[in-house]
């Protein structure tokens, strides 16, 4: 091991503040690496969007397999299955990627890349941190999605650096906030306020914060504009005027959207009195999204590859009754199905921008809306520390909370089960 | 009385060469309707008062290469709107009630001007009270009935800024009559109807008044009209305009944005 070596490499060197932008050079457009996976390879994908690191696993022999295969590389079997495996390895060998005819890696070389024995079994081949250390080095090897939505594995040194997240070639993978200027569509429910704080406290260089109906007037006002690098703005995401204003004016430096927009009201189908409720949730959080991402994402995919404050996510907070109804609030589920479905067409149509998706599920959270219910319910601030973590992570799906994770997790064993227990 | 035609005849054609030459004036009372215009706020566990909103089917392009248009969808009572005597619970079941059922000989009457603006700029949560009225009518005369009342309070300037709505912690605050003018109105004026430049006929804390919402619960409980969310009062005679208020003719309707027009006489001119 290289326990006793002295570090060779240096600490990654902290990020700067991009600076303003030459108006007579043209805007880099966003490239993308290679697209094309194989349908096994795609559940590598998979688990690397919820940044999980799993391989393919023999159900007959036990072997571990790396690069995913349709059959068993040591005794053909078929029956393999995708399992967690641990991320500790040891670097065997390493080059550097000095030329490419791939144009997304011409722009981005040198590339540093190298083999990693995994523990697990595998050697696989990963992309290496600046931190790593020359061969032979004890790595930690973490699934990431690249900017074509396909998992990518890059080997990352037992210990970092605090500066290791803005390593140039990580920060390809992820969405980290820092310098970056972010827009959070409501700032009047709590969790869009928790969300305000913690990108402020993640390093962002704006937060613009939707204000709905300013006529209204504001209870939070204060402690809302207390947090520093707040800018309140006008924002309806039920008003498309209002919506393609605000893109108007802050379209070209959105780097990060965060939908926090929601609006939650109990009950169902059959159980409410007419349709206007569910009209109220349908324009909110699912037309509002779409609204959203009209007016934001054809500009923040343009701007994709712009500079270090590139644009780079786009956040959707859901509920995880968004996979099965649950008829205490059907209503709000019924409209979370649908923003499921328009964040997975929106994440197809932002791949070629290089702009990620990420789906941020949650159970119910602490706020008036849900305020008969009893814990576990989410804090706000425990939301907003998820969407941070996400975002360093590039994760795309995301799950917050105890019920959220249950949920998730029996969605994912039995569909018809889950939505049976619910409805019971 | 037999109606004399002859005369009506000349009345309209005198109206008409007086609106072709500006004698008469055409006051328009009507904010553009637009998606930040200001709506009731009632408590949000509450069905809510959907505000304008529009969305374009085609501008010259490919969904519709010659032609421009757009869906709007909105309350009833969103932007400058009439309420119908069936918009509130005490109106329920007041014959004609609802917007396409009102005659169509009311939607035009003449139309007193109750300027309360000085008072209304240093307290605004000014109450009109009857007396207020009898003070008002010594000065400018009885108000004749069929009319329609108009509470000038210049709230309309106020529209764009915090100060419209004017919602605090405990509510809005914006000036609106109490019980005793309304009875005053209704019972002693036989009015057509009430208007005023704030978001609704009473006042914003109107809720705490007896009985709550006057305006709203006597008014249209004795088949009365209201208009709110007017504009250019300021522009009004005292007397002697007269306003024409037709709200769209929807089935069973409670109310409806719509133009109101007021003609007045051209000022400044001789006699």
């Amino acid at each position: 091991m290289t326990g006793a070596k002295p570090p060779t490499k240096p600490a990654t060197e902290r990020l700067t503040e991009p600076p303003k932008k030459d108006p007579r050079r043209k805007t880099q457009q966003a490239l993308v690496p290679p697209q094309g996976r194989s349908r096994a390879a795609l559940a590598m994908s998979a688990s690397a969007a919820r940044s999980v690191l799993t391989l393919q696993i023999c159900n007959d022999c036990g072997r571990v397999q790396y690069p995913a295969r349709d059959a068993c590389a040591s005794c053909l079997s078929v029956d393999l299955d995708w399992r967690p495996v641990s991320p500790d390895g040891r670097l065997i060998a390493e080059t550097t990627v000095r030329t490419s005819t791939e144009p997304y890696f011409r722009e981005r070389t040198p590339w540093r890349v190298g083999t990693v024995s995994l523990d697990a079994g595998p050697t696989v081949l990963a992309y290496l941190h600046g931190e790593v250390e020359a061969a032979p080095a004890a790595v930690r090897v973490l699934p990431y999605l690249d900017r074509s939505g396909n998992a990518v594995l890059m080997a990352l040194p037992v210990e970092g650096s605090p500066a290791m997240s803005e390593d140039r070639q990580l920060r390809e993978l992820t969405a980290d906030p820092k310098y970056r200027r972010v827009l959070v569509t409501d700032g009047r429910n709590p969790v869009g306020r928790a969300v305000a704080q913690a990108l402020s406290d993640a390093g962002a260089s704006i937060v613009f914060v939707g204000i709905a109906e300013a006529w209204k007037g504001f209870a939070e006002r204060d402690e809302l504009l207390a947090i520093p690098k707040v800018e309140i703005m006008d924002l309806d995401v039920t008003d498309t005027t209002s919506v393609e204003a605000l893109a108007g004016e802050i379209g070209g430096k959105t780097d990060i959207l965060i939908n926090t927009a929601d609006h939650v009201r109990a009950g169902g189908v059959m159980s409410r009195h007419g349709v206007t409720t569910a009209r109220d949730e349908l324009e909110i959080n699912v037309l509002g999204l779409m609204r959203l991402a009209q007016a934001f994402g054809p500009t923040m995919s343009f701007r994709g590859a712009d500079q270090d404050n590139s644009a780079t996510a786009f956040v959707n907070i859901l509920s995880c009754y968004a996979l099965a109804n649950w008829p205490t609030y059907g209503g709000h589920s019924i409209s979370q199905a649908a923003a499921l479905s328009a964040v997975q067409c929106l994440r197809a149509e932002l791949r070629s921008g290089g702009i990620r998706v990420i789906s941020l599920f949650t159970g119910p959270v602490e706020e008036p809306w849900y305020q008969t219910l009893p814990p576990p319910k989410v804090a706000p601030a425990a939301v907003a520390k998820a969407v941070v973590e996400a975002l360093r992570q590039g994760t795309e799906d995301v799950a917050v909370g105890d019920i959220a994770k249950d949920v998730l997790a029996r969605f994912a064993e039995n569909p018809k089960v889950l939505e049976r227990e619910l409805g019971q | 009385m037999k109606p004399d035609t002859a005369a009506a005849a000349e009345t309209l054609d005198t109206l008409a060469t007086l609106l072709a030459g500006g004698g008469v004036e055409v006051v328009d009372l009507t904010h553009t309707l637009c998606p930040d215009f200001p709506v009731i706020v009632l408590p949000p566990e509450f069905g809510q008062c959907q505000p304008f909103r529009m969305e374009e089917v085609s501008r010259y392009d490919a969904r519709g290469p010659a032609w421009y248009w757009n869906t709007f969808t909105c309350s009833e009572h969103a932007g400058t709107h009439f309420d119908a005597p069936a918009h509130w619970v005490t109106g329920r079941n007041v014959p004609f009630g609802t917007t396409d059922e009102i005659p169509p000989g009311r939607l035009i009457a003449p139309a007193v001007v109750l300027d309360f603006s000085k008072e209304a700029a240093e307290d605004a949560d000014f109450v009109l009270k009857a007396e207020h009225i009898e003070a008002w009518e010594k000065q400018h005369g009885t108000i004749p009935g069929g009319s329609w009342v108009l509470l000038r309070t210049d709230w309309s300037h106020k529209v764009g800024t915090l100060d419209y709505v004017n919602m605090k912690d405990d509510g809005a605050h914006s000036p609106g009559p109490d019980a005793s003018a309304i009875h005053l109105l209704v019972e002693g004026r036989d009015i057509v109807g009430f208007g005023t430049e704030t978001v609704g006929t009473d006042a914003g804390q109107g809720h705490h008044f007896a009985p709550p919402y006057p305006a709203h619960s006597i008014l249209h409980g004795a088949g009365k009209y209201g208009l709110q969310c007017l504009a250019n009062l300021d522009r009004l005679p005292a007397t002697g305009a007269l306003v024409i208020a037709a709200p769209l003719k929807i089935r069973q309707g409670s109310g409806s944005p719509l133009r109101v027009l007021a003609l007045v006489p051209k000022q400044g001119e001789g006699k």
